[in-house]
């Protein structure tokens, strides 16, 4: 039984050090809504909202590629919180980076389980 | 991939003013992924769609970017403000340079 995400984090880490420019990360005050089990990586229901962000980046740090989506919320934006159905290749860590207002970032992650690979592997 | 792509957009049809709104989009679409391989053992190539934004009249409620990790029929639900009468414009950019759009009108009443 394999427990601990399966591939090393460096794509992921670049990713989010691209979208932070370095910057210090702050844990919470970014809900990431995932289930704790998904039967199929195929299409895992995923719900990201932090109160006072601009954008919020979200990854799948054991994907091939870990970059899954970014939502800039514009203007008219009715709420900070979005969600969305996405592939996970196996079990691991899925991770919401929140860009907020004043400049700052925050982060949440949750480890999703995965029965399926959803990447056709 | 500009077959069979289906937007189907889910709004209210009226609103007061300021009121926020949810929205539900999804469009059909394989999303193929470029990790893949075909029954010869080659890579099929990726092919998805990239960007989704959706504007009211014109000013943007959201501009997500997509990447091959998002799930085949992509969909997406968020909130929007509606001030006043108008249009919700949504729009899909392709791999391919294909553009799908939906609009949906919305009665501030």
């Amino acid at each position: 039984l394999t427990v601990l995400p399966f591939r090393a984090n460096a794509a992921g880490e670049d990713a989010i050090a691209d979208f932070t420019g370095g910057a210090d990360v702050a844990e919470g005050g970014v809900n990431l809504d995932a289930p704790e089990i998904a039967e199929n990586g195929n299409t895992v229901p995923i719900g990201v909202s932090a109160e006072g962000a601009t954008a919020i980046m979200l990854l799948a740090m054991g994907n091939p590629t870990p970059g899954v989506a970014t939502f800039n919320f514009g203007e008219l934006a009715g709420s900070t919180m979005a969600s969305t159905r996405i592939r996970l290749a196996g079990t691991q860590d899925v991770v919401a980076i929140a860009k907020m207002a004043d400049g700052s970032f925050a982060k949440a992650t949750k480890e999703v389980k995965v029965t399926i690979g959803g990447c056709g592997g | 991939m500009a077959d069979n792509v289906k937007p189907r957009v889910k709004a209210p049809k009226s609103a007061s003013a300021g009121e926020v709104v949810t929205i539900k989009t999804l469009i059909s679409h394989t999303m193929e992924s470029g990790q893949r391989k075909d029954s010869d053992g080659n890579t099929i190539p990726r092919s998805i769609i990239n960007r989704f934004t959706c504007e009211f009249n014109g000013t943007m409620a959201l501009d997500m970017t997509m990447e091959p990790a998002i799930s085949t029929n992509p969909y997406v639900e968020f909130d929007v403000t509606i001030p006043e009468s108008g249009d919700l414009q949504f729009t899909w950019y392709d791999d391919d340079g294909s553009i799908y759009e939906d609009t949906k009108s919305v009665e501030v009443g």
